[in-house]
């Protein structure tokens, strides 16, 4: 028996990606995470 | 093999903190390369680092999702765990044994001569409430009154972060020791706990509490890299039980050779005197009886 979950999972994936990127998550969620750095690793 | 692991995950912790050598005028990078996860643990608030962190990010996305909702942006965290997911549905938990920074951290950690102590096996599952507690539902649920929550693994927990932007950033920014708290001190001796704890276990951080090492272990059943057993030719040597560094007993039957545990280093491959492990690459996954049959012929023609 064979099965392709592994190349849907893979399909799946790139798709979750490009729609993150069509949604404009990059740039966002960096920058926000650069500006709370500092909490981030116990300072301040 | 071992051998080009280690070159690959040295010029790999270049890779991920290539900004090393450079005196910056802001020590913290915010250029168009932050958008890209490094596949492993290495802060993005690390001076060196050009790249993020994707366990920073997952929670980030996490931590604004509320507050983001309710000005009707959705930022749901799809590029960071699309990334992810593209990385592991390819090779698992590879990057674990190959290019983490972290990883190569602990390995050389253990490489220090004190006498050696076993992981006690309950330990491993500390990783899942790492990762549905401090990752997923803290930072998704416990918010404040602007529905802001926080990054609640990196800020509590993560040595990797300690260690790679904590430290440096106080040795390079004086003003910055004025803001140290308790919290920090708590990390530090964390952090000091786990450089210890490396010397006498290997990879005690990875299999106790890494949340992005069990992301992608849990890509390892159906990843197009996968090990595969095959008890028919196995010496019962014991060999990869006793080389495995995330203590996957497959030759016993206790675990699955592609358990969430293991880190693809390949050592029990490179090892095995019967060839009783295999390394298969397909989008294809075929069935364990139609793989046992077809490789009883292939002894048999040779």
């Amino acid at each position: 028996m064979k099965s392709r979950i592994p190349l849907f999972i893979f399909i799946f994936c790139c798709l979750l990606t490009l729609s993150g990127i069509v949604l404009g998550e990059p740039g966002e969620v960096f920058q926000k995470a650069v500006a709370i750095c500092l909490s981030c690793i116990g300072i301040g | 093999m071992e051998r080009f692991r280690h070159l690959l995950q040295l010029v790999s912790a270049f890779v991920a903190n290539c900004r090393l050598f450079i005196t910056p005028s802001n020590p913290i990078y915010k250029g168009p390369l932050k958008h890209v996860c490094f596949p492993g643990l290495n802060c993005y608030s690390c001076p060196a680092t050009p790249w993020a962190c994707p366990l920073g990010a997952l929670q980030s996305a996490f931590a604004n999702l509320k507050a983001n909702l309710a000005v009707g942006k959705i930022n749901l965290g799809l590029y960071v765990l699309g990334s992810l997911g593209v990385v592991a549905s390819l090779v698992g938990r590879m990057p674990c044994g190959w290019f983490c920074p972290f990883g190569l951290l602990q390995d050389i950690l253990f490489r220090v001569r004190l006498p050696k102590v076993d992981l006690w096996r309950p330990l491993t599952w500390g990783r899942y409430p790492s990762l549905i507690f401090l990752v997923i539902i803290l930072p998704i649920f416990l918010t404040d009154k602007f529905g802001f929550g926080q990054t609640w693994f990196c800020k509590y927990l993560c040595p990797a972060g300690t260690f790679e932007a904590g430290i440096p950033l106080l040795i390079m920014s004086p003003e910055l020791r004025l803001a140290i708290g308790t919290l920090f001190y708590i990390k530090f001796t964390l952090l000091g706990l786990f450089i210890f704890w490396s010397m006498v276990t290997i990879r005690p951080f990875c299999r106790t509490l890494c949340p992005l090492g069990l992301i992608l272990g849990l890509f390892n059943k159906v990843s197009w890299l996968r090990l595969r057993f095959h008890q028919n030719t196995c010496v019962d040597c014991h060999a990869c039980e006793l080389i495995c560094p995330t203590g996957v007993f497959f030759a016993t039957g206790r675990d699955d050779i592609n358990s969430t545990k293991c880190i693809r280093c390949f050592r029990c491959y490179a090892l095995c005197p019967g060839g009783a492990v295999t390394i298969e690459f397909s989008s294809i996954m075929k069935g364990e009886l139609e793989n046992i049959e077809s490789c009883d012929c292939n002894q048999k023609q040779g």
